[in-house]
C-alpha cells in the first residue's frame, strides 16, 4: 500500500517541478498546475506516512531514509503555507526540485516502505527527531526564501529589463519571511537538541561530531537572529548567513546515516 | 437584424479630425437616442482615441446612411472629406472589432484598462436593443476575461508607472512608504503621483525655488525643503524621485551612505528622471540602494510593452472565441422567426383538429382530454424537434436564411403573414 502511494506522490511532485519551470518561462496556467501538483503530492504523501504509521504501530521514521521521507513532507507542508499564492511560485522552483529528489532518495533507502519498529522509545523519537526535522524543514524553507531574495536583489542591482515580467515577492517581504521562519524553527531545534542532550546524559554517552555540528547550526541561526534584532542586519548579509546555516543543515543530514542510523 | 459599425480611430484619423467628432458621454448618449428615434438600435463610443457608432437595424444600408450622416454633422464636413478616415464594418467584423476594443487590443498601449470602463459607460448611455445589448454585454465579458486570463494589463506602460512597479519590487505594499521628491517639475510630479496612487506618502518636496517647493508640497500635504536639506531627510525617506534641471549632481554617494547607516538595513529606492542626471550613479553600488535613471526605466517599459504584445496574441484568440459565440447567436436570430411561425402554425393545426375531433367523439372526461392534449402535443414536438435543431445548425453555418426561407415556403408561413 505504501509503495502504491509513493509513485503518485512522486509523480505529482515531478509534475509540480516541470510546471514551475514552465511558469518561470511563461507565467500563468503553469503556475496553477504547479500549485495543484504540490497540493496533491503532499496529500498523497500524508496518506503514505499515515499508512506507514499504522503498519508499524509507532514511529516508523527512525531510519535515515524514513526521516528523510518525513523531512520532505514537513518541507513541502511548510512551503504550502505561502507557496499557493502566485507571488511565491518562484520559491517553488527552489524548493520542489529538492523535495522531489530527496523523496526519491528516501525511497532508494527504503524510507517509504513500512519498515521495522525502532529500538528507540517512541516518545524520545517523536520529540527529538520530530522537533529537529521540523526545525530543519523551516531552515530549508528559509534557505529557499534567501536564495530567491538574493536572485531578486541581483536582478534589481543589474537593472534587468525583464524585472517586471517575472515578478518575485518584494525584497522586504522575502527578508521578513526568512526571519519569521527562522524565529519559528530555532525554538524547535533548541527543544530537539535539549531532548537529545538529556538522552546522551542519561545514557552516559559522549557528544559525537554530528551533535557538535548540530550545536554549531543552532549557533549560526541564533547569531542570525541576534544580529538582525540587535545590530539591524538585513538584506543580502542576512540572506548569506541563512544560507550558511543551511549548508550546516545539509552536512548534518548527510552525516545522519553514518552516526545516528549505523 | 443587421449590425453596422461606422467609426474612426487613432489608427486612421489625425487628432485634428478626432477632436471634431469626439463627444462627451452625455452628448454620445444624446446621439444614440437621436438615432433610436429612427427605429434603430444605437450606441456611440467616444474616447480621445476613437469615436464609433454601433447601429443595428433590419436594413443595414439605412443604418449605415444614418451613421454616416451623424458623422458628417459632427465633423462639419461632407462625406467625401470623411471617407478616407472612416471605417465601415458589418455584422461579424463589427462585433469582433468591439470585442477587440473592449479587450484593449485596438488601443495605443495594448491592454490598457481605461477603455473597458469607457465601453461600459457608452453602453449604459446608449439605446441598445436585443442585438446591441447582447453584443456589448459580450464585449464587456471578453474584456474582463482577457484581463483575468492573460497578463496583458499587468506590466507598466509608462516611465512613471514602471518606477512605481519597481519600488513595489523592493518594498511590496507601498502604503505608508515615504517619498522625497527633488525638483518641482512635471516629470517628477507624475512619478510621485504614480507612487502615491499605490498608497505611498509624499512626505518631502525639495526645490531650488522655495515657492515652487511650497506650492507642490501643499498639494500633497508634504514638507517643503530647500535642496541643501535633502541629505538630512534621506534617512526618513524610502523612495527618492529626482527631476531637477540642475546642471550637476544634487545628491552624492557619501551623503546617501551616511543616511544608509542610520536606516539600519532598510532599502532605499532612487528614481532619477533628470537629464543631466541629479543623482550620483555610484549610489547604486551601496548595499541596499537601488538607483534607476531614465534609460533604465525606459528599458523596463520597452520590455514590458513587448510582453504586452506577446500576451496580446493570447488575448486575440480569446476574443476570437467570444466573437464566434456572438456570430452563432446572431445567426440563430435569422431562423428564430421561422421556427416560431412554424411552431405557432403546428399548434394552431393541432388545436383545430382537436376541436373538430371533440365534436365528433362526443363529450370527453377531463382525464381523457388531458391525455389527448398530451399525446398530440408530444407528436407535434417530436415532429418539429429535428427541423428546429437542423435550422439552428444551419444558422451557425451561415445557411440559416436559406433554411428559414425554405421552411416558410414549404409550410406556407409566408403566405399566412401576407
Amino acid at each position: 500500500m505504501a509503495e502504491l502511494l509513493f509513485w503518485p506522490a512522486l509523480l505529482a511532485y515531478g509534475e509540480a517541478v516541470v510546471a514551475y519551470i514552465g511558469n518561470a518561462r511563461n507565467p500563468g496556467l503553469a503556475g496553477r498546475a504547479a500549485t495543484w501538483g504540490v497540493r496533491v503530492g503532499w496529500l498523497v504523501q500524508t496518506a503514505l506516512l499515515g499508512v506507514q504509521a499504522v503498519r508499524v504501530e509507532g514511529f516508523p521514521w527512525a531510519t535515515w531514509a524514513g526521516s528523510l521521507n518525513l523531512f520532505v513532507w514537513l518541507v513541502v507542508g511548510a512551503y504550502l503555507i505561502w507557496g499557493c499564492r502566485a507571488p511565491y511560485r518562484l520559491l517553488g522552483l527552489a524548493v520542489m526540485p529538492l523535495a522531489a529528489a530527496l523523496f526519491a532518495l528516501a525511497r532508494v533507502g527504503g524510507g517509504t516502505a513500512a519498515g521495522p519498529r525502532s529500538h528507540y522509545s517512541n516518545i524520545f523519537l517523536v520529540l527529538h527527531v520530530g522537533l529537529v526535522l521540523v526545525a530543519f524543514a523551516g531552515f530549508t524553507l528559509a534557505a529557499g526564501l534567501s536564495a530567491v531574495y538574493l536572485w531578486q536583489e541581483r536582478r534589481l542591482k543589474r537593472r534587468a529589463a525583464g524585472l517586471l515580467r517575472l515578478r518575485a515577492p518584494s525584497l522586504l517581504t522575502l527578508d521578513a519571511l526568512v526571519a519569521r521562519t527562522i524565529v519559528v524553527a530555532l525554538p524547535a531545534l533548541t527543544l530537539g537538541i535539549a531532548v537529545g542532550l538529556a538522552r546522551v546524559r542519561s545514557d552516559r554517552a559522549h557528544l559525537d561530531a554530528l551533535m557538535v555540528l548540530t550545536l554549531l547550526t543552532w549557533f549560526v541561526y541564533g547569531l542570525f537572529l541576534l544580529l538582525r534584532y540587535e545590530r539591524g542586519w538585513r538584506g543580502r548579509r542576512s540572506a548569506y548567513l541563512a544560507l550558511a546555516g543551511f549548508a550546516l543543515v545539509i552536512v548534518v543530514r548527510l552525516g545522519l546515516p553514518v552516526t545516528h542510523f549505523s | 437584424m443587421k449590425l453596422v459599425l461606422v467609426g474612426l480611430s487613432h489608427h486612421v484619423a489625425p487628432v485634428e479630425l478626432r477632436e471634431r467628432v469626439a463627444l462627451p458621454l452625455e452628448a454620445a448618449g444624446e446621439l444614440s437616442r437621436d438615432l433610436a428615434s429612427w427605429g434603430l438600435e444605437a450606441v456611440c463610443l467616444s474616447t480621445c482615441n476613437r469615436t464609433e457608432l454601433y447601429v443595428a437595424a433590419a436594413d443595414a444600408a439605412e443604418a449605415q446612411e444614418r451613421a454616416l450622416d451623424a458623422f458628417g454633422r459632427l465633423a462639419g464636413a461632407d462625406r467625401a472629406e470623411l471617407s478616407s478616415a472612416l471605417y465601415r464594418l458589418a455584422d461579424g467584423a463589427a462585433a469582433l472589432h468591439l470585442l477587440r476594443v473592449a479587450a484593449g487590443l485596438d488601443s495605443l498601449v495594448p491592454g490598457e484598462g481605461e477603455i473597458l470602463g469607457q465601453v461600459r459607460s457608452a453602453y449604459e448611455a446608449g439605446k441598445p436593443g436585443a442585438l446591441l445589448d447582447r453584443l456589448f454585454r459580450q464585449a464587456l465579458h471578453a474584456g474582463k476575461k482577457v484581463r483575468s486570463e492573460t497578463a496583458i494589463a499587468e506590466s507598466p506602460a509608462s516611465v512613471s508607472s514602471a518606477a512605481a512597479a519597481l519600488a513595489q519590487q523592493v518594498f511590496g505594499d507601498l502604503s505608508g512608504r515615504r517619498i522625497l521628491v527633488i525638483g518641482a517639475g512635471k516629470a517628477g510630479e507624475l512619478a510621485a503621483r504614480s507612487l502615491a496612487s499605490r498608497g505611498a506618502d509624499i512626505a518631502f518636496v525639495a526645490s531650488r525655488t522655495p515657492a515652487r517647493a511650497a506650492s507642490l508640497a501643499r498639494q500633497f500635504g508634504a514638507l517643503p525643503l530647500p535642496l541643501e536639506a535633502i541629505a538630512d531627510q534621506l534617512a526618513a525617506a524610502d523612495v527618492v524621485v529626482s527631476s531637477t534641471s540642475a546642471p550637476g549632481l544634487v545628491l552624492r554617494k557619501a551623503e546617501v551612505a551616511a543616511a544608509m547607516r542610520v536606516r539600519r538595513g532598510t532599502p532605499l529606492f532612487l528614481i532619477d528622471i533628470a537629464v543631466p542626471r541629479d543623482l550620483d550613479p555610484a549610489i547604486h553600488d551601496l548595499d541596499g540602494c537601488y538607483l534607476y535613471d531614465i534609460d533604465d526605466l525606459e528599458a523596463v517599459v520597452a520590455e514590458s510593452l513587448a510582453g504586452r504584445r506577446r500576451e496580446a496574441e493570447r488575448a486575440e484568440s480569446l476574443v476570437a472565441e467570444e466573437a464566434a459565440r456572438f456570430r452563432e447567436w446572431q445567426a440563430a436570430l435569422e431562423v428564430v422567426p421561422a421556427i416560431a411561425s412554424l411552431r405557432a402554425r403546428a399548434e394552431e393545426i393541432r388545436r383545430g383538429e382537436l376541436a373538430r375531433a371533440e365534436s365528433r367523439l362526443g363529450r370527453l372526461t377531463e382525464h381523457e382530454r388531458r391525455t389527448v392534449e398530451s399525446v398530440t402535443s408530444q407528436i407535434v414536438n417530436k415532429l418539429l424537434h429535428l427541423p428546429t435543431v437542423r435550422m439552428k445548425e444551419a444558422a451557425a453555418t451561415a445557411h440559416g436564411a436559406v433554411y428559414a426561407d425554405a421552411v416558410e415556403h414549404l409550410f406556407g408561413l409566408d403566405e399566412e403573414a401576407t
